[in-house]
């Protein structure tokens, strides 16, 4: 089994296997993705309360999830590469970013533009959109602290010591802002949370989230790729890989 | 090899932390000053109402405490990682940890906890009332502690990079919300007369975590911006 | 549903469609972006190759 486990921490192989995984990872998401905008914006029955507006919610909700479980892999790999020292695991954690990022900015925006109808304004403090942002500047750190160093194995291992002590935080930032939200009893309750939701609705979620996840993979895997090039300086195996 | 115990080991370190910075006390009061003045544009940006400043006294005295906090944090490390001394550390066999904790204390004693005592009279500008100093004093003492530790993980990371305060600042703020939060809250209920005890002891759980987990991620911080 | 209503999405036009415009413009740039990282790594180690080719010969 360890024999298989560092067969795939060996880059060349990697390497290869992503190439040969991504196209699968990318049409597939691309056709479930198409599939569940279709079913969301046209099969789905509009909801009682909020009409044709709640269909925001099928970007909205696996935007606001990928970004939480990129910040996880992120983590993880960050702590693989730290405490194994292997290098693919940074690179997956670096990877895994600015991919992270922009789902949070979605989720945000999403999230915004759904509340105008909703709550009457751009922007609500309510518990889940103020926890996406801060997960934004967690994220936005993590990336800064990389680019601040010159030396790769120092930016790898600095942003990975940050991205542990950050995940460590998460759960303790989402439960000090629920508490926070509670506090003051909003007079509308969150409609952001559930329409009244039926098993036809949820369909293009579940449809939607796979489809966000098999983007993920594929996404991953391109970037991947490139962060093995920039780490492999002077590898023989290069000449077979071009 | 003689090998000091590291209990002597950070009550040195800590001392001699001390010792130095009352050699240059300008650079101790440099937060305070700040602190003051930040509290003080708060009035002048909204209204000189009393009351209506009250409703916000607590949390701008945490804001003001956080970010005069991180303006002393940058230096924490430098100056020792820049002349050797803490490559000497990491060398020495001691537990590092240890020997890092005792320099966020210090660090602490010397701007932490000013903040702190300083708090009711800046607050009072604000139109804290008399009756809300302690939680005020107390959730401060426990946010400072924590944010000293988490800043010092930041300090650590960053001690290498030019023109790391402001990096500092957008990596250890965030982290830091949950304290912002649950402290300025505290002193919000304790005005409101509800019970402030919630969120004080999940400020002081915080800190406890802070403080035992928080020497792990400085030392490897450490080594990873010492060795080459 | 009719085109008329797809259009229209109940009167929340001006929300729902800027959310999923906004949606497929961040996963376009995503992509985009994934494959130029890639692409521009493959071609800095073809070069690096080259360099060496030549430095050896």
């Amino acid at each position: 089994m360890w024999t298989w486990f560092h067969k795939l921490a060996s880059p060349p192989h990697a390497y290869r296997i992503l190439g040969r995984i991504a196209p699968w990872f990318g049409w597939s998401s691309l056709a479930l993705i198409l599939l569940a905008t279709w079913w969301g914006l046209v099969r789905a029955p509009a909801d009682y309360q909020q009409g044709d507006g709640f269909r925001i919610l099928y970007v909205h909700a696996p935007s606001a999830w990928m970004s939480m479980f990129t910040y996880v892999v992120m983590a993880v790999a960050a702590a693989v590469g730290l405490v194994w020292r292997i290098k693919l695991a940074h690179a997956a954690a670096a990877a895994c970013a600015p991919i992270g990022a922009s789902f949070t900015f979605l989720a945000l925006a999403t999230g915004s533009i759904w509340g105008k109808p909703m709550w009457g304004t751009w922007w609500v403090w309510d518990a889940r959109l103020t926890s996406e942002l801060l997960l934004l500047f967690l994220y936005l750190g993590y990336m800064a602290l990389r680019a601040s160093f010159d030396d790769p194995q120092r930016a790898d291992r600095a942003s990975a010591v940050l991205a542990i002590v950050g995940v460590i935080n998460v759960p303790i930032i989402h439960y000090s802002v629920e508490w926070w939200t509670t506090l003051h009893q909003p007079a509308s309750v969150t409609k952001l949370d559930k329409p009244s939701i039926q098993i036809a609705m949820l369909i293009p979620l579940f449809i939607m989230m796979a489809g966000f996840q098999l983007y993920f993979g594929w996404a991953i895997s391109r970037r991947l790729r490139g962060e093995i090039l920039r780490r492999e300086r002077n590898a023989g195996w290069l000449k077979e890989a071009s | 090899m003689i090998r000091t115990p590291i209990r002597e080991a950070a009550k040195l370190v800590f001392t001699r932390d001390l010792t130095l910075a009352w050699r240059r006390w300008d650079e101790v009061a440099q937060p305070l000053i700040f602190y003051v003045v930040v509290t003080t544009m708060f009035p002048l940006a909204t209204t000189p109402d009393m009351s209506a400043l009250r409703e916000i006294s607590g949390g701008v005295v945490w804001v003001a405490a956080l970010l005069a906090s991180l303006l002393a944090l940058e230096a924490l490390f430098r100056a020792d990682v820049e002349d050797g001394t803490m490559e000497q550390w990491v060398l020495s066999g001691q537990p590092l940890g240890w020997l890092l904790l005792a320099k966020v204390a210090a660090h602490w004693v010397l701007t932490g906890l000013p903040l702190v005592v300083m708090s009711p009279i800046v607050g009072t500008g604000l139109g804290l009332p008399y009756d809300a100093w302690g939680v005020l004093m107390l959730s401060l003492l426990l946010g400072t502690g924590t944010l000293s530790v988490l800043g010092g993980i930041g300090a650590a990371l960053t001690v290498g990079v030019r023109r790391g305060s402001v990096l500092l600042s957008l990596l250890v703020l965030p982290l830091a919300m949950p304290l912002l939060i649950f402290g300025a809250r505290a002193v919000g209920m304790q005005m409101d007369g509800d019970s402030p005890a919630g969120p004080l002891q999940l400020l002081a759980a915080i800190f406890f975590m802070a403080l035992s987990l928080g020497p792990i991620a400085m030392s490897a911080a450490i080594r990873i911006s010492v060795e080459n | 549903m009719d085109l008329r209503t797809f259009f229209e999405m109940g009167g929340y036009a001006e929300y729902v469609w800027p959310a999923y415009g906004l949606t497929a413009l961040i996963l376009i740039w995503n992509t985009w972006s994934a494959l130029h990282s890639e692409t521009e790594a493959q071609d800095a180690a073809r070069r690096r190759l080259e360099l060496a080719r030549e430095n050896r010969s």
